[in-house]
């Protein structure tokens, strides 16, 4: 299983340089962000063994800091990409 | 304990707690119920902990949002200066560590001493090879004068996709604080991850930890992991802006 994560993670690696080289448009960063957050996702869940967490506590406290992080980052950005700078 | 029954009850509680004593696991503590909740409690604690470092690092990465969308084609320019394939090798060198620090905690909870111990030397071998190679990074950008201050200097650099055009030497400069407080702020976790592996080692090669307890190598992991999750965000957001 750690193994399969393990090449799992380099694949994600080398798809991730591969993606960027091409031209996406638009797309780049969301492919770059959706490879990387399968990669943290199979990180956190095999290798810090929230999958198999015998707490619910410890995934409460996994899912809170995303939900913090989201709600950080996509009302930040939802007022910068909705006001007009110039 | 079995003469409850015939005992006063108060010599009778007196003496099933000496004897509580004697029997439970040496490696439990008194106020956990059980060896999963004592193992439970310590994970709990550190993914609290580490939830704290997402908004550390999340304010960071929040304003490195911003000011991508900003100066969109300045960024672009500027991460394509940054040396995409140190970066690349070194993702996989933090993916390897990754995996050597679950095998080390496997080998901790079979009581594979010798296993453990191989493990978090590779684990550190490799930790002490991304900070290497972040060096020969950082000195590319040095020499470069891409270090954000008095001697910042990037005149001239075209815009990808748009020649002719040239990136803001300001703006760049605002790439290039985020790029170092970022990849430097990872580093200093790395060497603190370090330092508690160092300890681990210390610990593991006198075979302290047993399949009872070996609570520090489980966290520490989960440190390690953390911080192998961060450099996996921060790989694309600081050096593959714009290649094609």
């Amino acid at each position: 299983m750690y193994f399969a994560v393990f090449f799992a993670l380099l694949a994600g690696t080398v798809l991730t340089v591969f993606a960027a080289t091409l031209d996406l448009g638009k797309y780049n960063a969301a492919v770059a962000l959706a490879i990387a957050s399968i990669k943290a996702t199979l990180v956190a869940l095999f290798f810090m063994h929230v999958w198999h967490a015998s707490e619910k506590l410890t995934k409460l406290v996994v899912i809170a800091a995303l939900f913090f992080l989201l709600l950080l980052l996509g009302l930040t950005m939802s007022d910068y990409a909705t006001r007009l700078w110039s | 304990m079995q003469n409850n029954a015939s005992a006063g009850s108060f010599t009778a509680v007196h003496d099933h707690h000496g004897e509580a004593h004697v029997a439970h696991n040496p490696a439990l503590l008194h106020h956990f119920a059980a060896p999963q909740q004592q193992r439970d409690a310590a994970s709990l604690g550190m993914w609290v902990f580490l939830a704290t470092e997402v908004m550390f690092f999340g304010g960071l990465f929040c304003s490195y949002l911003i000011y991508r969308r900003w100066y969109f084609s300045d960024f672009a320019a500027a991460s394509k200066t940054i040396n995409m394939y140190l970066g690349a090798t070194n993702t996989g060198v933090l993916i390897c560590s990754s995996l050597t620090v679950v095998l080390a905690v496997w080998a901790a909870q079979t009581a594979r001493r010798a296993l453990l111990v191989g493990m978090l030397v590779i684990t550190m071998l490799l930790g002490l090879v991304f900070l290497g190679i972040k060096g020969v990074e950082y000195r590319e950008k040095f020499e470069e004068h891409h270090v954000p201050g008095a001697s910042f200097s990037f005149d001239h650099v075209e815009i990808p996709g748009h020649p002719g055009q040239f990136a803001n030497p300001r703006h760049a400069q605002i790439f290039f604080t985020l790029y170092f407080v970022m990849t430097g702020l990872h580093a200093l976790h790395m060497i603190i991850g370090l330092g508690i592996f160092t300890w681990l080692l210390i610990m593991a090669w006198k075979g302290r930890f047993t399949p009872e307890w070996h609570t520090p190598v489980e966290i520490g992991g989960l440190y390690w992991h953390f911080v192998d999750i961060v450099w996996i965000y921060l790989f694309p957001l600081l050096y593959l802006i714009d290649r094609h």
